[in-house]
């Protein structure tokens, strides 16, 4: 089976050396580690927001960044969705609005509203289409968020810190959330935090960060929740 | 309809005030002096911004969004008007509009005619001259939109001509039109450029022109409530512009 993410880069900021190789299957894998350890520039790195010094990235079996061959696909063209630590939605316009212009499968204004309306009632947001991102909640917001990252049908779901700036309460209401939708839609993801809660709710592979390393990956035991599809994690730092 | 004969190649161009009954304006009691100076005014500013605005707009994108040499270059010579003297900015748009050269060469092939001393004329001195405000202005606020909501509609696979209509420019729309508003403002109250540019023909002069007309003739009367009008109008535009940094963003 084709990985969703392989994944061996190294990038240098300033005095930070990334240099990490990672293997992403199905389900949730959870990219955990104190602040600054590169978690989200490795997302970033993902994305393509950012080239890196060196490596390749592969997602879904494509190629999207080869430093040696000078390939970078371009964001837009990597079908990944993303949900950022504090929404980014954009404020001019409203939820529904936000959400359907992230629907890539389906042309017309109807058709990809109402496949936008169909994400925000997954993620119980569907009273709030037609209000602005200004006037949403915190918790409210990153359910915006969490459906526009799915609504243009990504091969690939990046979660960068989505919780983080939530009180404890929403926090806990949304781990079930997310971790419900991302499963029942079988789309792969890599989730960032630093709390270690959230990482064992959440993830089905637990990979460790610290200063710009992988040190390491477990599974997490969930006897009844549905885990990765197939194949063992794979993990290994370059250090 | 009434029109405005413009410019002393006879160019004819239809005044702002031709929308509203001369029969109305009388009974509001404006004499012909003022609205006439203020039609041409009005009208050559409303182009003159038509144009700057999209130009400037869009250069002011390209200085903010691009990485390519030379950017400091381009912004300080298109800014080069706000720094100098009007009279020489005309001295040098007339010389280049007027004087044998392609500029004229082409000015004739395009509109039949020089353009000096005609509407035209006027609406291009006045481009030249708050080009600058909207392109600086547009620029500053393009910079200050935070890349992060780029980024994030990149990830939602939109094209980078749409990220710019739907995401960049509304974030800095605020910035934008009030480059547009003082652009308007500035073209409104050239003097300078446009005196040297098209003269002081009759039926082509603007509001400060004709108030200078007042005073060199000795209508002080006149010069009055022509400062007044103008005065009127940029306290209403300078209050716009204020008021644009008031309303709540969304």
């Amino acid at each position: 089976m084709t990985a969703a993410l392989e994944l061996a880069v190294a990038r240098q900021i300033g005095e930070f050396n990334l240099d990490v190789a990672l293997t992403v299957e199905s389900g949730m894998s959870v990219l955990f580690g104190p602040s600054g350890a590169g978690k989200s520039l490795t997302l970033a790195l993902i994305a393509g927001l950012i080239r890196p010094d060196s490596g390749t990235i592969t997602i879904n079996g494509h190629v999207v960044t080869d430093c040696a061959r000078r390939t970078y696909v371009s964001t837009q063209k990597r079908r990944i969705g993303m949900v950022f630590q504090d929404g980014l939605l954009l404020p001019h316009r409203s939820v529904i609005d936000n959400v359907a212009l992230a629907v890539r499968q389906t042309r017309g204004r109807r058709a990809r509203r109402a496949v936008a309306r169909s994400w925000l009632e997954r993620v119980g947001a569907e009273g709030l289409a037609d209000r602005r991102p200004g006037s949403l909640s915190g918790g409210q917001r990153q359910r915006v968020a969490l459906a526009r990252g799915l609504a243009g049908d990504p091969a690939l779901v990046l979660l960068d810190e989505p919780l983080s700036a939530l009180d404890a309460e929403v926090r806990r209401e949304l781990r079930k959330l997310i971790r419900g939708v991302i499963i029942s839609s079988s789309v792969p993801a890599v989730l960032v935090t630093h709390d270690a809660e959230e990482a064992e709710e959440l993830g089905d592979v637990i990979i460790g960060y610290n200063r710009g390393r992988v040190t390491g990956a477990r599974v997490v035991d969930r006897p009844v929740c549905p885990g990765p599809a197939s194949g063992a994690p794979e993990s290994t730092g370059r250090a | 309809m009434p029109g405005a004969c413009v410019g002393g190649t006879g160019e004819h161009r239809t005044s702002v005030t031709g929308l509203v009954p001369h029969s109305w304006l009388n009974a509001l009691g404006i004499p012909p002096w003022v609205w006439g100076p203020l039609s041409v005014s009005l009208h050559a500013a409303i182009e003159a911004t038509l144009v700057v605005a999209v130009v400037g707009c869009a250069l002011g994108f390209l200085l903010a969004k691009g990485s390519f040499p030379g950017r400091g270059a381009i912004e300080t010579a298109f800014s080069l008007p706000m720094a100098l003297p009007p009279t020489v900015v005309g001295w040098y748009l007339l010389t280049q509009l007027g004087g044998p050269g392609p500029v004229r060469s082409a000015e004739v092939s395009l509109f039949g005619h020089p353009l000096t001393f005609t509407f035209t004329g006027i609406v291009v001195a006045q481009i030249v001259e708050s080009f600058p405000y909207c392109l600086r202005f547009s620029r500053a606020a393009i910079s200050g939109v935070d890349a992060r909501f780029e980024q994030a509609a990149r990830a939602m696979g939109l094209p980078q001509w749409r990220i710019a209509l739907l995401v960049t420019l509304p974030l800095a729309r605020r910035g934008v039109v009030a480059g547009a508003v003082m652009a308007f403002g500035r073209a409104l109250g050239d003097f300078g450029a446009t005196m040297i540019v098209a003269g002081s023909v009759p039926m082509a002069t603007t509001m400060p022109i004709a108030l200078y007309n007042a005073v060199f003739f000795g209508s002080h009367g006149q010069a009055m409530v022509l400062a007044l009008v103008q005065l009127a109008v940029a306290f209403g535009l300078l209050f716009g512009v204020s008021r644009l940094g008031k309303v709540r963003p969304w």
